[in-house]
């Protein structure tokens, strides 16, 4: 701890000369700090209930700004809340905000992520403050944090892409299991390290227990499928018929449409309870240490808005989750597929699957 | 001296963090996260990629530097410009750019299907990657070199050439050994962004330790275990950047006498002129005109189908605004190192030299977090003054700045440290003769000699704290967005039609201090 000490000290003496010293026990006490924070805000809500939400929130976006930017725009006109984004990597964004509740406060009120691991991990470390129910129970269950702690807020079917030059929908096979027969050796493309095909390991684990997904990915394995990075190189790949299949979620080949209609791919939808039909959602949860948690909630209940939603729905070509909302045209109904039963705190064993993955795959 | 240090404290913030993360583990644990055969592997193969990198950037670069500052090459002006081009495009985009087109079923194949072509070899793997990584920064060594080129001295080789050995004996045993510090500098900003790098290694799918590292984030986000990997990282630096330390030597690169004003004679190249000239052109189409022509593809298609542009003044402004602070502060930053280490080597100088180099082979979200570690707990301890809070310094534009300097510092030190070399003392030590105190010399007859190297270095901070992006989107202001983010943020979900323009803004921005700088050396000499 000593040496800790001594080299925090050391560095903020660098950047700041002597002001900073003395400096590391008020950084350690945080939590006193947070707690007054924390007591001042419920009261807020506690005694107030209908005070106007106002001011500004800072809303850390692990949501792509291509994606979300005009929903947000939408929001500052309705409410005149100024809404600072932060854009980055759901992942890094999530290590950010440890890493500033851990020496301070961290600058975000909301936490808006592409996955629920991330969420997941805000959570568990006790960082998210209690939602409001009125407008979380508008999401179904299994779609948000089970202590209402984030809600999703659209989600992203797990689909398998292919390439429309050399394949019909009749040639594939009826359960994403099938992937694993030999003769689709060659033709896949996947993405081993990206959070939504983690996230389905992590179901077909829950559904098939740690031996069937051990041996569908060792059967993937075995078919030697190209690795991507990412979903949208997968897609990309697709379409130029570089792999004939792979495995992605639903909304990138949309955009890809949107560029070039004749993009030679399209998605099939997996469905009566096939761990192939996974739902991943995006979802967003307050920071316990926010100060204006009112402003905080009023943005969440927008996104979860008729408005927002049908924008959601029409515009990024995701799922909205709140119901009574339909999806975009080109998109199947949510109820039609059929999908596997879980629960998204199933899907919180991330490092069971990493470790699975590690053995098997990565 | 003192300025040195604390310029060196500033730099191992990084390192400081890594042992930090990694203490909250146990020694078992951390045993279990740097010996898993997998991580050994990705750690053997980055290496691997690293030396093969550098390797290739040196047999491209030092000939090219050599063809376009001592030889009559046809257009070598323009070549001097356009093969100092590379660097300026981001790997993220160039990376993406070379699989588009040389892809299995890219652009290059769809050209070639009507001759029967149905699908190219793989570029994924180690030869794609080796490949992008090399023609995206052989340049780093291209451009130390012809400094250190332009400023030999005639006189040897003359020497040499009269005590009879010809033009390859002369350059292999005159020049070259001449040429070694800046060879040597420019390849350890190769071999050590090569190790940092994701962007090109993660398009182009080469299983590399930064895989590893960024994995740890992503799917567990576990710091510490990042951390023990980023240690693993700074080891090899730290191993890497002494052992170049160690065989520095004692010699002297400045010239020694004072006829040597004087512009070497031009080599004629004679019936070679127009194959090097091809050769270079290749080098150009290859490392430039296929990127930028993929990019330019993208906008056309992404204008006629009604895709905005996304590119503003804004961020073009933000870019350049937060990398033109970066590259001053860097270049002061580095003086007193470059100085320290170019005039007192000593033992101090090494440990200096090794802390200032030690984070430079981290990934970037890795310095960014340690920033952050710093910056947070700053802005929580920061005092209140007769009821005045200090303002804060977190997530604000000096922050960002100071990111930058920590990562890009090593490319200011090293081509400033390389000019203060190639000065004779004794023009100082004249300069005292003849009375004029130390600061008056320092500045009337140091600073113009050093003013290339200075000026070097501050365009290469400059160009690549353009194209940085983890610390950008960590440490900048909350909606400080700038060309780079734009770029990242439209590729992420696949809108390549809206990055185009941001893209294609980014690498000309950023390119041109670097083009002026290279065109108007020529009318100086």
């Amino acid at each position: 701890m000593k040496t800790t000490r001594w080299l925090a000290a050391l560095m903020a003496l660098t950047l700041f000369g002597a002001a900073a010293c003395g400096s590391d026990d008020e950084g350690t006490g945080a939590g006193n700090g947070t707690t007054t924070t924390a007591e001042r805000s419920d009261d807020e809500n506690g005694d107030d209930e209908a005070e106007e939400a106002s001011g500004e929130i800072t809303v850390y976006s692990g949501r792509n700004e291509e994606l979300v930017g005009p929903i947000i725009e939408q929001f500052e006109e309705a409410t005149g809340i100024t809404v600072n984004v932060r854009y980055g990597d759901t992942a890094e964004l999530a290590a950010q905000i440890l890493e500033e509740a851990e020496g301070g406060t961290s600058p975000a009120d909301v936490f808006f992520a592409q996955d629920a691991g991330a969420l997941g991990a805000i959570s568990n470390a006790g960082l998210f403050a209690e939602l409001d129910q009125e407008y979380v129970n508008a999401v179904e269950p299994a779609l948000r944090s089970p202590d209402g702690e984030w809600v999703g807020i659209s989600g992203r079917a797990r689909v398998v892409v292919y390439d429309t030059d050399t394949l019909s929908e009749d040639d594939l096979p009826d359960s994403i299991a099938d992937f694993a027969d030999p003769e689709w050796s060659g033709r896949i493309g996947w993405a081993p390290t990206n959070g939504s095909f983690q996230s389905f390991v992590t179901a077909l684990r829950v559904l098939e227990g740690e031996d069937g997904a051990r041996e569908w990915l060792e059967g993937i394995q075995a078919n030697d499928p190209q690795v991507y990075e990412n979903n949208t190189s997968i897609v990309e790949a697709v379409g130029s018929g570089e792999v004939e299949v792979g495995f992605v979620n639903h909304y990138y080949l949309y955009r890809f449409l949107a560029e070039d209609p004749s993009f030679a791919a399209a998605n099939k939808y997996y469905s009566d309870g096939d761990p192939g039909a996974l739902i991943n959602v995006a979802g967003a949860g307050i920071l316990e240490t926010s100060e204006n948690k009112v402003a905080a909630e009023a943005f969440i209940a927008f996104l979860l808005s008729d408005e927002a939603q049908e924008y959601f729905a029409t515009e990024t070509f995701e799922y909205p989750l709140v119901t009574g909302i339909e999806p975009a045209a080109e998109l199947p109904d949510l109820d039609t597929l059929t999908l596997p039963k879980i629960d998204l705190d199933q899907l919180a064993d991330l490092d069971g699957t990493l470790v699975l993955l590690q053995e098997t795959v990565l | 001296m003192v300025a040195a240090l604390v310029v060196a404290v500033a730099a191992v913030i990084p390192l400081a963090y890594l042992v930090i993360r990694t203490q909250e583990l146990g020694v078992e644990r951390i045993w279990e996260i740097a010996t898993r055969p997998r991580t050994l592997e990705q750690l053997r193969n980055t290496v691997v990629l690293a030396v093969a990198v550098t390797a290739t950037s040196v047999a491209l670069a030092v000939p090219l530097a050599w063809l376009t500052v001592r030889t009559d090459l046809p257009g070598r002006r323009i070549f001097t410009v356009l093969c100092a081009l590379p660097l300026a495009v981001p790997t993220y985009v160039g990376g993406f750019a070379f699989v588009v087109f040389a892809g299995p079923r890219g652009m290059a194949q769809s050209w070639l299907e009507p001759l029967g072509v149905d699908r190219l070899p793989s570029i994924y793997g180690f030869w794609g990657a080796w490949a992008v990584l090399t023609l995206f920064s052989y340049p780093y060594v291209l451009l130390t070199t012809r400094a250190a080129l332009r400023r030999l001295d005639p006189s040897l080789e003359e020497t040499s050439r009269t005590l009879g050995h010809g033009p390859l004996s002369t350059f292999r045993r005159v020049i070259l050994p001449q040429l070694r510090p800046s060879i040597v500098a420019g390849s350890l900003l190769v071999a050590l962004y090569t190790l940092s790098d994701f962007g090109a290694v993660s398009l182009l799918r080469y299983d590399s330790f930064t895989r590893a590292i960024f994995n740890m984030y992503r799917a567990s986000i576990d710091r510490s275990a990042a951390a023990v990997l980023g240690l693993m990282l700074v080891a090899i630096t730290i191993a890497v950047v002494a052992f170049e330390l160690r065989s520095r030597g004692r010699q002297t690169y400045h010239r020694l006498h004072a006829g040597g004003g004087r512009t070497p004679a031009t080599v004629p190249l004679g019936r070679w002129r127009w194959p090097a000239a091809a050769a270079c052109a290749a080098l150009v189409t290859v490392a430039l005109v296929i990127p930028l022509g993929v990019i330019t593809f993208w906008l056309v298609r992404g204008l006629s189908v009604g895709e905005p542009m996304r590119l503003t003044l804004e961020l073009a402004v933000n870019s350049v605004r937060a990398s033109a602070l970066a590259a001053i502060v860097a270049v002061v930053a580095a003086w007193p190192v470059a100085l320290l280490t170019a005039r007192h080597p000593s033992r101090t100088s090494k440990v200096v030299e090794v802390a200032c180099w030690s984070g430079y082979a981290l990934p970037g979200v890795v310095v960014a977090l340690s920033l952050v570690f710093v910056g947070i707990r700053l802005d929580a301890a920061r005092p209140t003054i007769a009821g005045v809070e200090f303002p804060g310094v977190y997530q604000t534009l000096a922050m960002l700045v100071f990111a930058y300097v920590v990562l890009f510092l090593p490319q200011a030190i090293g081509s400033m440290r390389s000019s203060l070399l190639q000065i004779n003392p004794t023009y100082e030590e004249a300069s005292r003769l003849l009375g004029k105190d130390g600061p008056s010399t320092f500045r009337r007859v140091v600073m113009p000699l050093a003013r290339p190297g200075v000026l070097a270095g501050g365009a290469l901070v400059f160009l690549t704290a353009m194209k940085e992006l983890p610390a950008t989107l960590l440490l900048a202001p909350t909606g400080y967005r700038t060309l780079a983010t734009q770029v990242y943020d439209a590729t992420r979900e696949g809108f390549y039609g809206r990055a185009a323009a941001p893209a294609l803004a980014l690498v000309l921005l950023s390119s041109l201090p670097m083009a002026y700088l290279v065109l108007r050396e020529r009318s100086n000499t």
